[in-house]
């Protein structure tokens, strides 16, 4: 009994939490073993990365061959064949631009950053010196793309890779997502004429497969034009994606605008506004707020569906990556090559994804700083 | 509505007529367009630079030459098999260089006119050369690595039964799949088109341990297809493919050209680049059109071994697309 010390009340020291409830240990009890079935799945999962990912990684890295002249660089090699990637970086990222002109597409490339940085991050420095700029962003890219004005002019054909793919989906999502808020408006509108041709074109639009519209736009509409006139076929198929997706955006900012309870609206014409200015004002902006998720997977999926363009001959990304695995100088190397097309679409489309989780979070914050 | 049906209808008529003057209105437009293949080794397929090359880019880079004196007069558009008739009837496209295979139905119902046979291809075998296999005939019994759906399918089941053979498939929905298939050896031969079969011969690990056999079991004869109605294009395509045959039948390359236009004695020569004789306005262009395209395409020969022959990764042999003194069935017409 003499060695158990007393302690008068309130002088007890600060013991530290038993050993098997803090640290390394205790994290992996509670997170990892907390119970049998959960002790199995985590060592099955172990078991699984560990047949997996070493193999991966040297394939992806370790035995992996990234440059060289031609497919016989990579023999013996274990792992990927890189120097197929290396070797044709130029037009996976420009297609079948002019070498010697690439620069442009560069400065389109920044160009680009620059130009939605006012509109993603309204924090952002030089606010409307940007939106000015983001403004004359199409006009000035279209002259760097296709020339003209003392460029050399580049026909449209000659436009492929990453930059088509880009080209395809920035102006799809740039121009549906206002035409999209457009014919959802004009879907509610109390003016017949009004509605029903919205409606038409959104239901007509949506029950018909993209693929359907880019092979009518490059085959079929040279039929019912005069002689001699002769579309862009990239016009053709930006018009054909733009109105696709802006059907689809009709219908997820719809969804957007039922949500606005109609005390939103009565409140509006309650202080005399506009309908415009109710829309501007009270109403998109709490629609458009409650479906970012929505409106960022229609970009998602409309970036994907640019790979579509394919079908008609324009070599976005997916099909200069065909086109390369045809090089006779790297036959067989269809992994390599489609795997990188895959990553590349990959960091696009998730960005994108991050972007939307990122907005909503700091709308939401705004939301609790004004309540 | 119906009026409006009876339009379209009168316009779809009307078509044929429309496009007769396609020599003028290429003229007037200062490039061809020229539909090729998305991609296939050796035929059609953006090099390095994301310039067109291949054997099928060739022919449309000696049309060009022989109208505009610039092979680079050239707009390609690349075709799916499913849209390269449509391009071609809507007048997208002047002329067709995709690998085309001609038959009856084709020629015929499609409104189109296939202008000769420019690579006559057809199904073959490829066996590992441990197999000791020298001919077709010897695989009895053998498991076989075919893509399913297509008419090479069904000249396989045809071939064997012809010959009273047995053999097992090994069917596969991909020609990457296949290449897979038969390199892991889970079948003793891989059939589809010879020149398919040399594209892929070249990619595997060791390609002299396999061979091609020498039999050929269907006929793919493949060549440039133009719009019908308009008998002037027709016949300066059809004849720009010829201009390549004879030159090559004739010695004339690009490097002998100049020299062969100055000194030729030989009259079919002197015919053919336009020293004597006056084809070239019969086909509405000026006498010295094909010196201009061999200048600078190179003959048949040339084009044959820069970009499928010895001279290129697929290696074909000339074979059946040799000249017909060579043992080959290239035999142009008579250029007078």
């Amino acid at each position: 009994m003499s060695d158990v010390q007393t302690y008068a009340p309130g002088t007890h020291p600060d013991l530290p939490p038993p050993p098997n409830e803090v640290g390394v240990l205790a994290w992996l009890r509670q997170n990892l073993f907390s119970n049998w079935v959960n002790a199995g799945l985590t060592l099955a999962s172990l078991a699984l990365i560990i047949v997996i990912v070493p193999p991966l990684l040297s394939w992806f890295v370790f035995d992996a061959v990234f440059s060289g002249e031609n497919r016989q660089a990579c023999e013996g090699a274990g792992g990927a064949c890189w120097a197929v990637v290396t070797a044709r970086w130029n037009q996976f990222f420009y297609g079948l631009y002019p070498s010697d002109q690439t620069w442009r597409l560069n400065v389109v490339f920044v160009g680009l950053l620059l130009a939605v940085t006012p509109w993603l991050a309204p924090q952002a420095p030089f606010r409307r010196a940007l939106v000015w700029f983001s403004l004359a962003y199409p006009f000035l890219a279209y002259w760097l793309l296709a020339g003209g004005l003392s460029l050399e002019p580049v026909h449209t054909g000659a436009w492929g890779g990453f930059t088509l793919t880009l080209v395809i989906g920035v102006t799809g999502i740039a121009a549906s997502l206002p035409l999209g808020i457009l014919l959802a408006l004009g879907r509610q509108s109390s003016l017949p004429v009004v509605s029903m041709l919205c409606v038409a074109f959104i239901e007509t639009v949506r029950g018909v497969p993209l693929i359907m519209f880019l092979f009518m736009a490059s085959n079929m509409l040279n039929l019912f034009l005069p002689q001699g006139v002769q579309f862009d076929l990239l016009l053709r198929a930006l018009i054909a994606v733009t109105l696709f997706s802006s059907a689809y955006m009709a219908e997820v900012v719809r969804g957007g605008l039922q949500a606005i309870s109609s005390g939103q609206y009565e409140a509006a014409q309650a202080m005399g506004l506009t309908y415009w200015q109710s829309m501007r004002h009270i109403i998109l902006p709490q629609a458009l707020r409650t479906v970012i998720p929505g409106i960022v997977n229609n970009f998602i999926a409309l970036f994907k569906d640019t790979s579509l363009v394919a079908i008609i001959g324009l070599f976005d990304l997916l099909n200069m990556a065909k086109a390369i695995v045809t090089d006779a100088d790297w036959q067989g190397l269809s992994i390599e090559v489609y795997v990188f097309a895959g990553i590349v679409y990959w960091i696009v489309c998730f960005s994108m994804s991050r972007y939307s989780l990122w907005l909503e979070g700091s709308l939401d914050a705004e939301n609790k700083d004004a309540a | 509505m119906r009026a409006f049906g009876i339009a379209i209808i009168a316009a779809l008529m009307t078509m044929g007529g429309a496009y007769a003057q396609t020599l003028d209105e290429v003229r007037a437009r200062g490039y061809l367009n020229c539909g090729v293949n998305t991609g296939l080794a050796g035929f059609a397929s953006p090099n390095e630079e994301g310039a067109w090359e291949g054997f099928d880019v060739d022919f449309c880079r000696a049309l060009a030459a022989a109208i505009f004196d610039d092979p680079d007069a050239v707009r390609y558009r690349a075709l799916t098999s499913q849209e390269r008739f449509t391009a071609l009837q809507s007048a997208e496209i002047d002329i067709l260089s995709r690998n085309t295979t001609w038959t009856l139905t084709r020629d015929v119902s499609v409104g189109v006119d296939f202008i000769g046979v420019n690579y006559y291809d057809g199904q073959g075998f490829m066996v590992p050369t441990a197999l000791e296999v020298e001919s077709a005939l010897e695989l009895d019994g053998a498991r076989i690595c075919v893509q399913t759906g297509t008419t090479t399918e069904l000249n396989l089941a045809d071939f064997f039964r012809a010959n009273g053979m047995t053999f097992e498939t090994v069917v596969i929905q991909t020609a990457e799949e296949s290449r897979r298939n038969y390199m892991a050896e889970s079948c003793d031969a891989y059939t589809t088109d010879v020149s398919g079969l040399a594209a892929v011969r070249v990619t595997l690990p060791e390609p002299n341990a396999h061979i091609i056999l020498p039999e050929v079991i269907s006929k793919e004869p493949l060549g440039p297809v133009v719009r019908q109605g308009d008998p002037q294009w027709t016949d300066l395509a059809r004849w720009t493919l010829n201009a390549l045959i004879t030159a090559e039948e004739l010695g004339v390359t690009s490097a002998n050209v100049d020299d062969m236009r100055e000194a030729a004695v030989n009259p079919n020569i002197r015919r053919l680049l336009g020293v004597e004789g006056d084809m070239g306005s019969q086909l509405g262009l000026d006498a010295a059109w094909a010196y201009r395209i061999i200048r600078h395409t190179g003959n048949y020969g040339e084009i044959f071994d820069r970009n499928i022959g010895t001279g290129s990764p697929l290696s074909l042999e000339r074979g059946l697309n040799g000249q017909w003194y060579d043992g080959g069935i290239l035999y142009a017409p008579p250029l007078r």
